[in-house]
């Protein structure tokens, strides 16, 4: 394969996993929101003394933003700085 | 009884402090501060770790610290979705921006969007968006120093705007980047510290158990604080402000300069990495100081202080830790308003030496001090143009101002970048249509709004019915761009694609100065 072939085929997963990982961000958030907007009496409900179903998602929310960069990172630290340096050193 | 509104000794003696180390940074700063690169980029030289507490600085802003605890406070769980939506928009920057954008540019977002496309329309485009963006947030941060001076240490309104602008004005006229990095950092440290603290401070009355704290909100003030409620009452509303929070953060001309002071893209992604860790830590700590405010110090007291909450944070503080421990939360709050201010004006005097001066007008060919000279002349305007702005809209909300900056940033700025990188057949005249769309259609809609129309003018009704913008004017600026590159293809933008393909991934660590 030549260089080029390499930069577009790194290219393409690094724009996969990108698109997947927002896609991924925007539906639980967007459905955190709309849950909000539209379904008020379903975040009240008491999951446990003293915690609501809307503190608990919402909490979550944050934590599942630090799960997907955490993925990102993992992949991008053993995936894609390897084939970056590939293709460098094959000029 | 309650010393809000008077002097208070030790929040002097810690307002003084900060200042005087800051000022100390920046003269350590300014003998290094000679070139550009060192004004606009801090020479490359910050690490991942020091820029991603400079992010968390730049991003912790007053309105978070002092607006979300206060609408915790008073309205219970309605106050989180700020606090989860500001930080949602870190995830988007990690993945679609920051990297492309470190390998890309040189100073300012408008270098990777204008990268393969004709530099002065882009430019001008970029420039107008990004100013727009610096002024509603200058706005917002100056309004709120204003109003914690006047509460905190009993001075005078205007002279407390005033002094706000002459000391950002110091550091970053002569410290440039380096200077106002570092005062980020000792600011963001603080901010951490100190929330920290007062959060422990607060769980300590609950055994350390944070559900016996929401409980206890929920004993005094019904079950009702524990769920969505009245502030959140559309849900189109609810929704244009979402979109506009979660696109905006890769947006902000202030937030994506950062990028450049590191040295290269794997740098880039470890700041979001720790900039996101802070954020996310210090947005949940905001759980713990509303609710506990609430508890502790009580609805009513707050609102007797400011009908807004925006005090909740202090009067907690006090309530914890006495004097002493109020004094260091406003030095602490003071800190970061300041902070953030210098790195707005940064950002706005980059887009008109940067953008505007050397790559229009001098079409890329202006020598090396002129450009920092000009640069130097534009902080000095915008310093001048914060303090007249903080004045004039002196009594509005912070939070809400907030949330226009970030809807005007997902409008105008987020789809160019965005498509630049992106798209193959993006073109010079979609970037500048959709950027121009994009700040129009937000500036238009926001003044068509309810919140000018009905409560600032006092019409009976508003032709737009939507208090942010987001959800019409930043598809509105997708569409526009995407339309108009269809419609019109440029040949060569389209051919010059593959150097962004390549520049992208692989960058250029050893010569950064060949962009522009």
């Amino acid at each position: 394969m030549s260089e080029l072939d390499d930069l577009r085929a790194l290219d393409a997963a690094r724009w996969r996993i990108a698109i997947a990982l927002t896609a991924a961000m925007m539906v639980l958030y967007f459905g955190f929101v709309l849950l909000i907007a539209f379904d008020k009496p379903l975040l009240t409900t008491i999951v446990m003394p003293g915690l609501s179903l809307g503190i608990l998602l919402g909490a979550l929310v944050i934590v599942a933003a630090w799960v997907l960069i955490w993925i990102y990172v993992r992949w991008a630290n053993r995936h894609y700085d390897a084939a970056v340096a590939a293709i460098r050193r094959s000029r | 009884m309650n010393p809000v509104g008077e002097p208070n000794l030790l929040a002097i003696i810690g307002f003084f402090l900060f200042i005087a180390v800051s000022l100390g940074i920046t003269y350590a700063a300014a003998r290094r501060t000679r070139s550009t690169e060192q004004f606009y980029a801090a020479g490359r030289s910050i690490t991942g770790f020091q820029n991603g507490l400079a992010l968390a600085g730049d991003y912790m802003s007053a309105a978070s610290f002092l607006g979300i605890a206060g609408l915790v406070a008073l309205s219970g769980f309605d106050g989180l979705i700020y606090s989860i939506g500001f930080l949602v928009g870190w995830p988007v920057v990690m993945f679609l921006i920051a990297e492309p954008l470190r390998n890309l540019g040189k100073y300012t977002f408008a270098d990777v969007v204008a990268f393969r496309l004709r530099q002065g329309p882009v430019r001008v485009a970029a420039a107008i968006g990004s100013l727009a963006v610096v002024a509603f947030y200058l706005i917002a941060q100056m309004v709120g120093a204003g109003n914690l001076i006047r509460l905190l240490f009993g001075m005078n309104y205007e002279l407390a705007v005033t002094i706000v602008g002459v000391v950002m004005l110091a550091y970053v006229l002569f410290g440039g980047m380096i200077a106002t990095t570092w005062v980020q950092i000792v600011k963001a440290v603080l901010l951490l510290v100190g929330a920290m603290m007062l959060a422990l401070m607060a769980l300590a009355k609950f055994n350390f158990n944070p559900l016996a704290l929401f409980q206890a909100a929920s004993d005094k003030y019904g079950v009702a604080v524990l769920g969505p409620g009245r502030l959140v009452s559309d849900p189109l509303d609810a929704m244009s402000l979402g979109l506009a929070l979660m696109l905006g953060t890769a947006g902000l001309p202030h937030i994506l300069m950062r990028f450049y002071t590191v040295p290269d893209a794997k740098t880039a992604r470890t700041s979001v990495t720790y900039a996101t860790a802070f954020i996310g830590f210090f947005y949940l700590l905001t759980f713990i100081l509303g609710f506990g405010a609430m508890v502790l110090v009580g609805q009513d007291a707050i609102r007797s202080i400011d009908a807004g909450g925006n005090m909740a944070a202090p009067l907690l503080a006090e309530a914890l830790g006495g004097q002493a421990f109020l004094g260091f939360i406003c030095a602490v709050a003071f800190a970061t308003i300041l902070a953030v201010v210098a790195g707005l004006t940064l950002a706005g005097a980059a887009a008109l030496s940067h953008d505007l001066w050397a790559n229009v007008f001098r079409h890329g060919v202006a020598r090396e001090g002129e450009e920092l000279r000009v640069a130097r002349l534009s902080t000095v305007l915008l310093g001048i143009l914060a303090i007249v702005l903080g004045i004039a809209f002196k009594g509005q909300n912070v939070a809400y101002m907030v949330g226009l900056a970030f809807a005007i940033a997902a409008s105008a700025n987020f789809p160019a970048l965005l498509l630049s990188v992106f798209w193959r057949r993006f073109t010079t005249r979609a970037a500048q249509m959709s950027m121009l769309a994009g700040t129009l259609a937000s500036l238009g809609l926001i003044y068509l709004s309810p919140t000018i129309q009905v409560d600032m003018l006092k019409h009976a009704s508003a032709p737009f019915p939507l208090r942010n913008p987001g959800l019409v004017s930043i598809p509105l600026s997708f569409v526009v761009g995407y339309l108009v590159a269809i419609l019109w293809p440029e040949a060569e933008a389209h051919a010059r694609f593959v150097e962004v393909e390549h520049r992208v991934h692989i960058g250029v660590d050893h010569s950064p100065d060949r962009v522009s």
